[in-house]
């Protein structure tokens, strides 16, 4: 299942626990260069699917293929991380006993071994580099702050910031805006396009309105497979889309 | 009787003799009951004479004298249990009853009485009078009652067989009903036949066969003793049934084996289940554990004392009171624990196994002030006394008991969880602290009846072990480290894991124990664990879903 | 001039004092010890020597348990393992220099293997008549030990209480293994009437103090070290393991090589601390192994205060002479005492007494801008 355009491939993946199907012969593509947003209720499958494509989840069946040519399934999270895939989580999860600085520092791209961590100039010579993502999630202000004591929105700004810092080809956002204010949310959304422009992005997302100002192709995952896809517009006419999850 | 010069020929006449003076009985006692008086108190004053000659007289006249009371008098000779109070030379009977050695009278039915120890002399017996004593002693035994006596008695014919004896056994096995006696005499009769030159060289083939069919390492031995000409056939056939013997008792070693297996498996059960518990439900190992084990093993000693004071009798039910006091003190200091030390170290877990192990220095240390360093005496009840067989090995009734309790607790406890409230809470927090307190279940209270209950059971397991461990304060030291061996490998939160884990380690133990030795079987346990853990890092059965990230 | 220029910046005036402390204790110790006259109050017995060579010996094995516990949260209870590895290694060598002197005036062989009535020495014992090797193997034996079983546990992401076990059930079965007779470590008794080291007497003046100043200076080097790790990157990636593995993993970092390099430094650190230890009191037995010692030596840390380097050697310290103090006149008192300080210092001094002390002196620095 080569194709050029696809930056990631999921076909008839299934996933058990215990008995109970948490993703069922789910097939997903996502294009190269794509923003795409994925909504469903609640169990419909969605972390599973971010945890499969990390690597912290492995499939019982079906393949993962990421740019064409590695198959995600054989590989553990850190090595899918080097190979260009960025996480954020859905609650917040920043190193909060390191500085806001050191954060980003750690994230950027490069220097994963042991050795050049220890010998790592980087220490010194990176503050440009860790200021740029710093400027870009609007935190320069708090850089040596201890991340723990950054606010739920700073937490999530931060996140994003570490995740531009690792330069991934693709990059999975889970539930960015939860717990933010308006103003927060609208900010996100231009972030995540301006992000877009550049990378592969697959976002996660409850907030309507978010993902309606986001303007792309939409998911709809229910019970571990896919339900309809299409613009927003088009899966919100969808009659079981409605049933399942928009409601009447 | 084949000349030869024969060191057991003297024992051998001896018997010869008491058997046929008991074949003289056993007709006697056919025509006429044993006359009322026919055991006098001069005849058991005899008994403590220094004249060997008078001493034989006596007993042969004891035996013949048909009283009831005659086997329990020859019996105490016998066991160095026959006593004489020195105010009156009157023969005494002790018994020991929960630590207190009791004296009473065989020709009056009083009941015992204790008396301090200058008030009497223990009875002395020679060799030669002991050996006179067991013959005498399982001939009378063939015509009890019980049938356990009987059976002893036929026991003692295979060990020392006896041609002289034939008669006597084929007479008993005529009227004999009970199976396992039954069998016990015919291979007596065996053993007697086999060990006999005089007889047939067919019929002793046939006793050989029998024997071997036995199939006991008593059998082997009058086999190995048995007088046969080198490179008769007959010593062929006898070397044919030894080895049939051998090959027996070594299926017989992997089954006595495989019970110490399941006995140390359910210690192992014992000790790790109210571990298993807490760890389970709070996710904090609580190191001081092994000394709830150990109060509880204390606990049961001073239960003892106390009920000592109040009546000896109650000494054969010390350990059915011991059971709840040992749960209500040990679960009491874990609760007290709980409240003052591991609540404040919520959610940091390494820091509650450091203070903990703290807690486990101060009680022990507090332990060995009260109560010395060196081991306590706990009595064991009677019932508890003794053993049983079961083929060809043995099961002590302690070990079966420890058995059989860790797993009525096992069962008590998991009904506990699945059928209280307080269960369904414990299972509820177990599985998801954060739903459960949503849903109004206040955990902090169920951490303290948690750590408690898990207290508890340590206690009670004390009570168990101090039958079988020596009660000193280092006593919960010893079962810590393997009750988290059984922890990680059955996997946290499940008793059915504990249990395959205690048990599958108790089993590899003790079957490996025999090639490497004991020290070695442990750091090869420790080993396997160690590696096991690597490949399944929540144990033999983990638990499962979102709940166990 | 290399190893300056990258600790410039990275020390503390906490870092400067304690090295420079060490620095003291290494010279006026056995200068008080071999100058003044024996009746001099500035006098400092052999005894004593030996005894504060000892507590260096515990600091240094404190500096490897916070290094691993204080800045990767692995909670070793099997330190003692790696300890008692590096002292037999040490030890080993010293019963070669006894070199047919022992009671049995074997040429060869230790007395113990003459005792078991053994003809030759076993291959293991090869090399260990060069200190070179010898001191080799003081790092290499526990260091093994530590990668192997890190390997192993890293791996499979054995962490938390379960790790803990394992250490504890490896330094149990260590102990239980140098029990017998036929492993070849001299059993109970393990090994001692030691006689000389380089061709000194131990017990020579010279031979103590000389001892004395290497622990004190290998102290000083090691934890040059440990600051040169938790001051660069990687320490920085060593606290992401600690308070966020799984984060750390999807940002592309493999954090079990990370914990398998720290955790078999920290091991050798470990033997050699035990190395150091051994020629000072003169035996080396199973003892060493148990589990007890191992979670002692945790408490030192926490104790001292964890996560700073040099809480570990102040608790080592402070909490060996309140033994020597109890053990000398309460001896019935020292469990209590141990016990109440492990639970009271998890309660009430999270920080240990390092952390207490400068939140303290901070509250009142502030105090005094305001």
């Amino acid at each position: 299942m080569t194709t050029t355009t696809s930056i990631l491939n999921l076909d008839g993946v299934t996933v058990s626990f215990d008995g109970f199907r948490a993703l069922n012969d789910l097939s997903l593509q996502v294009d190269r260069g794509e923003m795409r947003a994925i909504i469903g209720p609640n169990g419909a499958g969605k972390t599973t699917m971010m945890d499969v494509i990390t690597g912290k989840t492995r499939p019982d069946e079906g393949t993962v293929v990421f740019d064409g040519r590695h198959d995600l399934r054989r590989l553990d999270e850190a090595s899918i991380a080097q190979l260009g895939i960025g996480r954020k989580f859905q609650k917040p999860t920043v190193f909060e006993n390191l500085t806001v600085a050191d954060n980003v520092l750690l994230a950027l791209a490069g220097e994963r071994g042991v050795f050049a961590n220890l010998f790592s100039r980087r220490l010194r010579t990176a503050g440009e580099d860790v200021d740029r993502f710093l400027g870009i999630a609007r935190l320069l202000d708090h850089r040596s702050r201890m991340a723990g004591d950054l606010s739920h929105g700073q937490k999530q700004w931060l996140e994003i910031a570490m995740l531009l810092a690792q330069d991934p080809k693709l990059l999975l956002v889970d539930e960015p805006v939860a717990g933010m204010t308006d103003a927060e949310t609208d900010q996100t959304a231009d972030l995540l396009r301006e992000i877009a422009e550049v990378h592969s992005v697959v976002v996660v997302e409850h907030d309507m309105a978010f993902v309606r100002r986001l303007g792309v192709k939409v998911t709809v995952l229910h019970e571990g497979s896919v339900l309809a896809e299409g613009s927003l517009d088009h899966v919100s006419r969808n009659e079981r889309v409605i049933d399942v999850y928009l409601g009447r | 009787m084949v000349a030869r010069s024969d060191p057991r020929r003297l024992p051998r006449i001896l018997s010869t003799w008491l058997a046929s003076l008991v074949l003289i009985l056993l007709g006697a006692t056919a025509f006429a009951a044993a006359p009322a008086g026919g055991l006098t108190a001069e005849q058991l004053q005899r008994l403590g004479e220094r004249n060997l000659q008078v001493v034989e007289t006596a007993v042969a006249d004891i035996a013949a004298s048909g009283s009831p009371a005659a086997l329990e008098v020859l019996r105490a000779l016998q066991d160095g249990r026959l006593y004489r109070r020195e105010a009156d030379g009157v023969m005494l009977v002790a018994v020991r009853v929960g630590g207190v050695q009791l004296y009473s009278d065989p020709l009056a039915s009083t009941t015992g009485e204790p008396l301090a120890e200058a008030e009497v002399t223990l009875v002395r017996v020679s060799n030669r009078i002991r050996r006179a004593l067991s013959a005498v002693i399982a001939s009378l035994s063939l015509d009890s009652e019980d049938p356990d006596v009987r059976f002893a008695a036929a026991r003692q014919f295979i060990d020392s067989p006896d041609s002289a004896l034939l008669e006597a056994i084929e007479t008993a096995l005529v009227d004999e009903a009970d199976d396992r006696v039954r069998t016990a005499l015919e291979v007596a009769r065996a053993a007697s036949i086999a060990s006999d030159p005089g007889q047939s060289e067919e019929a002793r083939s046939e006793a050989v066969d029998r024997l071997a069919a036995a199939g006991s390492s008593r059998a082997r031995r009058v086999l190995l003793g048995m007088f046969i000409e080198e490179g008769s056939e007959l010593a062929t056939r006898r070397d044919a049934a030894v080895e049939v013997i051998d090959r027996n008792l070594a299926r017989w070693q992997q089954v006595q084996n495989l019970w110490f297996g399941l006995s140390l498996g359910s210690v192992l059960l014992l000790a790790a289940m109210g571990l298993a518990i807490t760890f389970g439900v709070m996710g904090v190992i609580n190191m001081a554990h092994g000394e709830m084990i150990m109060i509880g093993a204390y606990t049961t000693f001073v239960v003892q004392g106390v009920l000592r004071g109040i009546s000896p009798a109650l000494a054969e039910v010390s350990l059915l009171i011991a059971l709840p006091v040992a749960f209500l003190v040990a679960g009491l200091i874990g609760v007290f624990i709980e409240r003052t030390v591991i609540r404040r170290l919520y959610s940091r877990p390494l820091e509650t196994l450091l203070a903990t192990w703290g807690i486990s220095l101060i009680l022990q240390q507090l332990v060995r002030t009260f109560f010395g360093a060196s081991n306590q005496r706990v009595e064991t009840p009677s019932w508890l006394a003794g053993s049983m067989e079961f083929g060809q090995i043995m099961i002590t009734y302690n070990r079966l008991a420890i058995l059989i309790f860790a797993l009525v607790m096992l069962a008590a406890v998991i009904l506990l969880l699945k059928k209280t409230a307080l269960g369904l809470h414990i299972r509820a927090v177990t599985q998801n602290r954060k739903m459960a307190e949503s849903m109004g279940i206040r955990s902090d209270r169920v951490d303290m009846l948690t750590f408690g209950l898990g207290s508890g059971i340590a206690g009670v397991a004390g009570v168990a072990l101090s039958q079988i461990a020596n009660v000193s304060p280092n006593l919960g030291q010893g079962y810590i480290i393997d009750s988290f061996m059984v922890i990680v490998f059955g996997g946290v939160g499940n008793l059915f894991g504990t249990l395959v884990g205690a048990m599958t380690l108790g089993i590899t133990t003790q079957l490996v124990e025999p090639s490497l030795g004991a020290v070695a079987a442990k750091v090869l346990i420790l080993v396997f664990i160690i590696i096991f853990i690597q490949f399944r890092p929540r144990g033999l059965f983990p638990q499962k879903g979102r709940a166990a990230e | 001039m290399i190893t300056a220029r990258l600790l410039s910046g990275r020390m503390t005036a906490w870092d400067v004092a304690f090295l420079l402390l060490l620095l003291a204790l290494a010279m006026v110790v056995p200068l008080l010890n071999l100058v003044p006259a024996a009746d001099s109050s500035f006098h400092v017995s052999a005894y004593m020597v030996s005894v504060l060579g000892k507590y260096l010996c515990y600091a240094l094995l404190a500096l490897a348990i916070d290094l691993v516990w204080g800045y990767c949260g692995i909670l070793s209870l099997g330190h003692g393992a790696f300890f008692g590895l590096g002292g037999y290694a040490m030890g080993m060598h010293l019963m070669r220099n006894i070199d047919g002197r022992g009671v049995y005036g074997h040429p060869l062989l230790p007395d113990f293997m003459v005792f078991l009535n053994w003809d030759e020495l076993p291959w293991y014992w090869l090399g260990f008549d060069l200190l070179p090797f010898a001191l080799l193997m003081v790092v290499l034996a526990p260091g093994a030990l530590a990668f192997l079983l890190g390997w192993f546990a890293f791996r499979s992401r054995v962490t938390g209480v379960y790790l803990s076990i394992v250490t504890q059930a490896m330094t149990f079965a260590l102990m239980l293994a140098f029990f017998q007779n036929d492993l070849g470590f001299g059993g109970s008794d393990g090994l001692t009437d030691f006689r000389d080291l380089l061709g000194v007497s131990l017990t020579a003046d010279g031979m103590r103090s000389g001892l004395f100043a290497a622990s004190a200076i290998m102290l000083g080097l090691a934890y040059l070290a440990c600051r040169l790790i938790v001051s660069s990157k990687l320490g920085r990636v060593l606290v992401g393991v600690r308070d966020a593995e799984a984060r750390l993993r999807f940002l592309g970092y493999r954090a079990e090589r990370f914990k398998l390099a720290v955790w078999t430094f920290s091991a050798m650190l470990a033997g050699i601390a035990g190395a150091l230890y051994v020629p000072q009191v003169g035996i080396i037995n199973p003892g060493e192994f148990a589990p007890a010692k191992s979670i002692e030596a945790v408490v030192w840390v926490a104790v001292g205060g964890r996560g700073f380097l040099v809480g570990g050697p102040i608790g080592a310290v402070v909490v060996n002479a309140f033994k020597t103090f109890f053990t000398g006149n309460f001896a019935d008192y020292w469990l209590f005492f141990l016990g109440g300080l492990f639970v009271f210092v998890t309660l009430f001094l999270p920080q240990g007494l390092f952390g207490w002390a400068r939140d303290r002196l901070a509250a009142r620095k502030g105090g005094g801008v305001r």
